[in-house]
């Protein structure tokens, strides 16, 4: 968690019953309701056409929401044209004007503000010096590498002091070690600057790495807003586990709710398992399961381990500190297990029947996926 | 030969290369060179290079090049000559031909010569005596400039006339006289003219062009096919169809009438209107399509980016997104600006007897009074002056800025 801990109750944007669509046909957003704490780093995380860009530029003022209304420390902001609302926004392209220096690029949001030339000067150098690129004021954007454009991006987006920031996969075109590298980056300015951030990605990994919280989007809506740790280990659907992360998935019919918050599942090929109930319609309705793959153990039964079931090993691939196993089990032929790299245990070989064991806590009965089971 | 034999390898893969795109280009070059190059090399050399004298009267125009005190008539044995090339081509028939090229530069040079060669007589113990006697205008230095000047195989005049100059006997450069000067106003006019009908297809094409770059593809076709419409008719067609609108019972005089605007006709074709208009029309699509492909290729992104960083829409559009369309307004202000100075048929069919731009000139001493080495000098001088402003553009603009698609 992060070392601001926002107030819950200090709400800085938003959005009430927000819906957005462009023909009149499709909900794009579909009834969006998200409340943004001030100080926080909220990731706005799904696939494509989830709906997470719309609702970024509906805040940042691109976009008119069709239905709800979005708030902005309390007040309404439908009438509020974008270069009013004194949010600063970082682009995936970038965005930096060619046409400018780096310096006139970082120095603009103070020039369209007023401020005389000297001070505006000496902000951009600051915000520059921020983003550790001093050196390069009279460049063009052109010449810059795309690691060095997007840290101009950064600088000018924070330079005139907006208390929120919103960032659109803005390390979407640069290479993956570039990117860890200015996700760092990121995460500390927001640290020592305490600005608000809203940032749109799809790459739960991204999310995971930098958010204080996460809200995870398909088809319009938030399917779950979380920490990155709540994310993981409880996510509250289907869609979540798998987004989120590796996930095993076996499908069944709930047999029988246990005391306590856990559920006998009955699997299609016949085995029973005890599930954590976390999103179960009750006895009789179809679950969907949700096994981690290090939370799987091959031929460890534990004391802890009451779920038991044989499978036949498929695939073994070695990553050093783990091997990856794929096995048919319980009907599925993608169950992964990661085997955590131990010096006296050898590892299964292709074609070996062995028994995978888990817990019942790390076992998540979740909402069935639609349609597939009714067929089979 | 101590070469390293990986260089040498590398050069001759270099050759092969480099003789390959000639071949690809060579019939272009070819077709280029003979078709493009050497006509327009020629006309240029007929602007500076004059022999129609020199043809006709070998002897006297040699004896030109030893006549250098130019305010006294030459020595006898001149006189002598001209009276015996008057003579030998009067008998040929040719004296016609020295007339025609005496006159561009003297006033009624083809009655001096007639007269003269009817009153030679056969012969003459004093040839000065007797030509002046034939005709007393030889008396004068400048009649024999004239001739000077017209004995080739180099001359300055033609180029001089294009710009309204003509040289004295004793070489000076002066103006010709006002009620002669037309050359000067009519390169004037013809750039002022190709200037307006840029700046007018810079306003009205601006605007369509950010239309088309903004619109949803299937709404921009439509609107592309409009802004291409013209280019698949005729060129002739549409300025006669200008006539048609324009002309004093056109459609808008008729609809002004109609609507109670005004009472005459207005005159709106046969004067500078009409050339604008048509000229305007005709050339828009040039100003559209370089616009367009630096505007398409433009992100939206930069707008909203200056917008989110404070910019109101004015401010965002004028300091953020005109900037980026810089090179397609300098490609399509230098192509429209080009070929305007170079119009002919529109303003020949829609403009008035004063608003002929230099086209029309170059096509009547090309094809009407046949003085081709006038015709050359114009055209050189149009070159010459295109040249020159597209050097300028350059240096102000910079022709890596320009982008034509």
């Amino acid at each position: 968690m992060s070392e601001i801990s926002p107030q819950a109750d200090d709400v800085l944007v938003r959005f009430s019953g927000v819906r957005k669509t462009y023909d009149g046909e499709v909900l794009v957003v579909k009834d969006l309701n998200l409340e943004i704490r001030r100080g926080e780093f909220l990731t706005l995380l799904g696939p494509s056409g989830s709906g997470k860009t719309t609702s970024l530029m509906m805040l940042a003022g691109f976009e008119v929401p069709t239905e709800g209304e979005i708030t902005l420390d309390g007040r309404s902001i439908r009438a509020v044209p974008a270069h009013e609302r004194g949010i600063g926004m970082v682009f995936q392209n970038y965005a930096l004007f060619p046409h400018m220096t780096i310096e006139e690029n970082v120095a603009f949001p103070l020039m369209v503000r007023g401020l005389s030339r000297d001070a505006r000067s000496i902000k951009a150098k600051e915000a520059l010096a921020m983003v550790k690129l001093d050196g390069l004021a009279r460049r063009r954007p052109a010449q810059l590498s795309g690691g060095q454009q997007q840290r101009v991006a950064l600088a000018r987006a924070l330079v005139f002091e907006p208390q929120l920031v919103l960032m659109d996969e803005p390390l979407g075109a640069l290479d993956k070690q570039l990117r860890e590298h200015m996700q760092m980056e990121i995460k500390q300015i927001h640290k020592s600057l305490g600005v608000t951030v809203v940032y749109v990605t799809h790459d739960q990994t991204e999310a995971l790495t930098m958010s204080d919280r996460i809200a995870v989007f398909n088809d319009g809506v938030i399917q779950q807003l979380d920490t990155p740790n709540g994310l993981y280990e409880n996510p509250q659907n289907r869609f979540v586990a798998n987004f989120i992360g590796e996930n095993n998935t076996l499908d069944g019919v709930v047999e029988e709710i246990l005391p306590n918050g856990f559920c006998r599942v009955h699997l299609t090929d016949g085995h029973f398992v005890t599930a954590r109930a976390v999103n179960v319609a009750g006895v009789g309705a179809r679950t969907s399961l949700s096994m981690r793959p290090e939370k799987v153990h091959v031929e460890g039964l534990g004391p802890s381990h009451v779920n038991r079931l044989m499978g036949t090993v498929k695939e073994t691939v070695y990553h050093g500190d783990h091997t990856r196993i794929r096995l048919a089990v319980a009907g599925t032929l993608d169950f992964v297990v990661k085997m955590r790299f131990r010096p006296n245990r050898p590892c299964p070989t292709v074609g070996e029947r062995v028994a995978v064991a888990f817990a019942a806590e790390d076992c998540l009965a979740l909402d069935a996926a639609p349609g597939e089971s009714q067929e089979s | 030969m101590s070469e390293n034999p990986l260089k040498a390898r590398l050069r001759r893969a270099e050759r092969m290369r480099q003789l390959k795109a000639f071949g690809l280009i060579a019939p272009l070059l070819g077709f280029l060179l003979i078709a493009f190059v050497a006509p327009i090399a020629s006309m240029m050399l007929r602007s500076v290079h004059d022999t129609e004298l020199r043809e006709v009267w070998p002897t006297v125009t040699q004896r030109m090049d030893d006549w250098t005190d130019r305010k006294a008539v030459p020595d006898e044995a001149t006189f002598a000559a001209l009276a015996a090339d008057i003579k030998s081509s009067f008998a040929d028939k040719t004296l016609a031909t020295a007339a025609r090229r005496l006159n561009y530069d003297m006033r009624n040079g083809r009655s001096l010569l007639f007269a003269t060669a009817r009153a030679l007589p056969p012969t003459a113990d004093n040839w000065t005596q007797a030509v002046i006697s034939a005709n007393d205008r030889w008396a004068d230095p400048e009649t024999w400039g004239a001739v000077k000047r017209a004995s080739g195989p180099f001359t300055s005049y033609f180029l001089l006339a294009a710009l309204d100059r003509n040289r004295t006997a004793g070489g000076k450069i002066i103006a010709q006289p006002p009620e002669e000067a037309l050359f000067v106003d009519v390169l004037k006019r013809t750039f002022v003219v190709g200037l307006g009908v840029t700046l007018l297809c810079l306003v009205l094409g601006y605007p369509v062009a950010y239309l088309l770059a903004t619109l949803p593809p299937d709404r921009g076709n439509l609107l592309m096919i409009l802004v291409l419409l013209p280019f698949w008719t005729s060129l002739l067609v549409r300025t006669a169809a200008w006539v048609v609108v324009l002309q004093e019972h056109g459609l808008i005089n008729n609809a002004l009438i109609w609507l109670g605007i005004i009472d005459q006709p207005v005159r709106l074709i046969y004067n500078q209107i009409g050339v604008y208009v048509a000229m305007t029309h005709i050339l828009l699509p040039f100003m559209i399509l370089p616009l367009y492909s630096v505007m398409k290729a433009i992100p939206p992104s930069y707008v909203r980016a200056a917008r989110s960083l404070g910019a109101p829409p004015v401010t965002a559009f004028v300091k953020v997104y005109m900037p980026q369309t810089l090179p397609g307004i300098g490609a399509g202000g230098l192509l429209v600006f080009i070929m305007a100075i170079g119009y002919y048929i529109t303003p020949a069919l829609v403009g008035g007897a004063g608003d002929q731009l230099i086209s029309y000139f170059i096509a009547y001493y090309t094809s009407s009074s046949v003085n081709w080495g006038l015709a050359s000098a114009l055209g050189a001088v149009l070159l010459t002056a295109t040249l020159v402003l597209y050097w300028i553009y350059n240096k102000l603009v910079g022709v890596d800025g320009v982008k034509l698609g």
